[in-house]
Parts: structure tokens; sequence; C-alpha cells
């Protein structure tokens, strides 16, 4: 009991330190976990994120539960992902509210729309990192592009270009093209 | 009612969206179209305050579109949703680690995901870029909004190309944003 809690504790601290997520997380979680709790070394830790980047879900929460699922087992992952959640739950729902009595005022607006086009060039230079890390070589730029014009011109859900792009690489890989 | 259907639509985006974070952008996206919880704007808002608070952003989008749709609950019952796949598959995966990092056709089917996951973010980009920069009823030269484009491409000089900056917490450039947009009437 007393080392769930600990799992809770510690992920929910991590969580609160955590500003964007994904990358920006593992310096914290070397202290944490690595530095002070001594949960896994910074070995398993490389192991863990390159995984949680191929699975599906957030890689901060799959880091999480990896790690709460050595320490102890199955209760110790699911305890470790409600911390890292909870600070979240706290803080957003606490923002949102008061966003929202705010919204009316035309200063808020104003704010936000200039928050907005901030937004289109973060979003933009996300896109280029996951580019660097994504696209390989030819085969890779095919996809993106199918992808990026079927999304843009069609109604078809996410999903299916999930599973068209796995359906793909398989494929690729199966006829002898595609980098390692 | 409207809480089932909120932990279907998470459980979906949780399971599909690979890579963290803004993989989760187009899933909220489709989500708000066909459901009409959420307008593309308010999306918008949302990545900025997700991106501007602590925690994952991929936690506190969930966390915030379900408060936007149904409240508290709709907050808890989004997040638990959008975790549960992630939190099914490590603990399967973890039993056989090594043989799921070098199977090959694991490595195959990711090699093909990860460009569809960057298209599906640059995508979504593309929607908020004609949202805030394009008004789509002007015509002419009209249709570009002279203000946002140009703090647009200060932006992201700032956030590209001048060291002293590029480095900077995206909060510092949200916050910058949104002070200037108060005071030029965007």
């Amino acid at each position: 009991m007393k080392e769930l809690v600990e799992l809770f504790l510690t992920f929910a601290k991590v969580g609160v330190m955590t500003f964007g997520g994904g990358m920006a997380m593992l310096p914290i979680l070397q202290r944490e976990v690595v530095e002070n709790k001594g949960w896994a070394t910074d070995e398993e830790l490389t192991d863990y994120f390159a995984i949680g980047q191929c699975t599906p879900g957030i890689i901060a929460v799959n880091t999480a539960t990896f790690i709460g699922q050595k320490q102890k087992g199955v209760w110790g992952g699911i305890v470790a992902t409600l911390g890292i959640v909870f600070p979240s739950l706290l803080i957003i729902t606490a923002l949102a509210g008061l966003i929202t009595s705010f919204s009316h005022l035309e200063w808020v607006q104003n704010a936000f729309a200039g928050i907005r086009v901030c937004v289109c060039v973060l979003i933009f230079n996300a896109t280029l990192k996951l580019w660097q890390g994504a696209v390989k070589d030819v085969w890779g730029a095919l996809i993106f592009a199918a992808v990026l014009a079927a999304s843009l011109l069609t109604e078809i859900s996410p999903v299916l270009f999930v599973l068209a792009a796995a359906v793909a690489g398989v494929v690729i890989r199966c006829v002898g093209g595609g980098k390692k | 009612m409207i809480c089932l259907k909120l932990f279907y639509e998470f459980f979906k985006t949780g399971l599909f969206a690979i890579g963290g974070g803004l993989a989760t952008l187009p899933f909220l996206s489709d989500m708000g179209e066909r459901t009409g919880w959420f307008t593309r704007a308010q999306l918008a808002d949302m990545l900025a305050v997700s991106e501007s608070t602590p925690g994952p952003v991929g936690v506190n989008m969930a966390t915030y579109v379900g408060f936007e749709s149904a409240g508290v609950p709709g907050a808890v019952i989004a997040t638990l949703g959008l975790v549960m796949p992630s939190v099914i598959v490590i603990l399967i995966v973890a039993s056989f680690l090594k043989a799921f990092r070098t199977n090959k056709y694991v490595d195959a089917a990711f090699y093909g995901l990860r460009p569809a996951s960057t298209a599906m973010v640059a995508s979504a980009g593309i929607g908020v870029v004609l949202l805030s920069l394009v008004n789509t009823a002007g015509v002419g030269l009209a249709i570009f909004q002279w203000k946002e484009i140009a703090l647009a491409a200060v932006i992201l000089v700032l956030t590209r190309w001048v060291p002293a900056t590029k480095k900077l917490h995206p909060i510092v450039f949200i916050g910058a944003a949104a002070v200037v947009g108060v005071l030029f009437h965007f």
C-alpha cells in the first residue's frame, strides 16, 4: 500500500512539473524516477520512451504505466497512470470554469485570437519536428502526401488512415522497399 | 448518455493517436465536427491552454474537452477513456518487451504509421491556419488577415531562427501573443 501511494505521489509530481509532455518529460523523469527513487535505470527509461512512441496513447502515460508495472505489477501501472493525470484534472477543470465565465469579454476574445495565431506556428514547428523522425525515404513522403490530401479533402475518419498506413508500412517492407 | 459517448470517443482517440501529445489533435478535430461538442476555434483555444498549463498536452486536452462537453464528470471520464488503451496495451507489451521492439512486422507497421501521423497533425494545423489567418468571407486581398499573418511571421522567426529565443518555452510565445491580440484588437 505504501508503495502504491508513493507511486501515485511521485507521478503526480512529474505531472505537475511537465509542461508540454513527451520529450519535455524525460529530464524530470530522470531526476525523480532514476536518481531519487531508483525505480529504473537510464537505459530502461530510454527503452520505455522508444516503446511509448510506437504504442497507442500519450507517451507520458505509457511511460508511467511501464514504471508502475515494473514496481508493483498491474495495480502499480494503474496507480502510476492515475498519478500522472491527476494534476491535469485539477488544474484544467479549475481553469476551464474560469475561462468560460470570462469568454464573453472583448479583450479575452482578442487575447485568444492572438493566441490562436501562436498556436498555428507551434503546430507548424511540431509538424516539422515530427517529419524529421517520421519520413525517412520517398515511401514515407508518399504516405505523408496521401494522408494529408485525404484528410483535407475527405471526411474519412482518422482511424482508417492509421490502419491503412500500418498495412502500407508492412506491404512496403515485404516487397523490399523502405529504409530500416 | 453523453458520458458514455465521451468515454467511447476518447478511448478511440487513445487507441489510435500514436506519437503522443499533438497526435490527438486530428482525432479531436474530427470528434468536434461529428458531435458538435466544441468548435474548431474552441479546440485551438483549448490547445493553447493545454500547452500553457502543467501536465502532458494530450491529457490536458482530454480533460478540457471533457469538461467543456459535460462538466466535471465529463473531464474525469474523457481522461480515463484516453489513458485506458495505453494502460491495457502497455501492461500487455511489458510482458514481452524485447520481442515487441525487435519484431519486424511491428517495426514495418510503424514505418508506415509515423508519416501518416505527421500528415494528420499537419492537416489539423492547416485547419487552425484557415481559422486564424484567413478570412474565408473576404474577397481578393481581403481574404488574408494581415495583422494576424504579421504576428505569425514574427513568432515563426523567433521560434525557429533567433538563437536567443528559439529555446524558450511555448508558454512565453502564447503569453506574448495574447498581449499582442489585446493591444492590436485581433
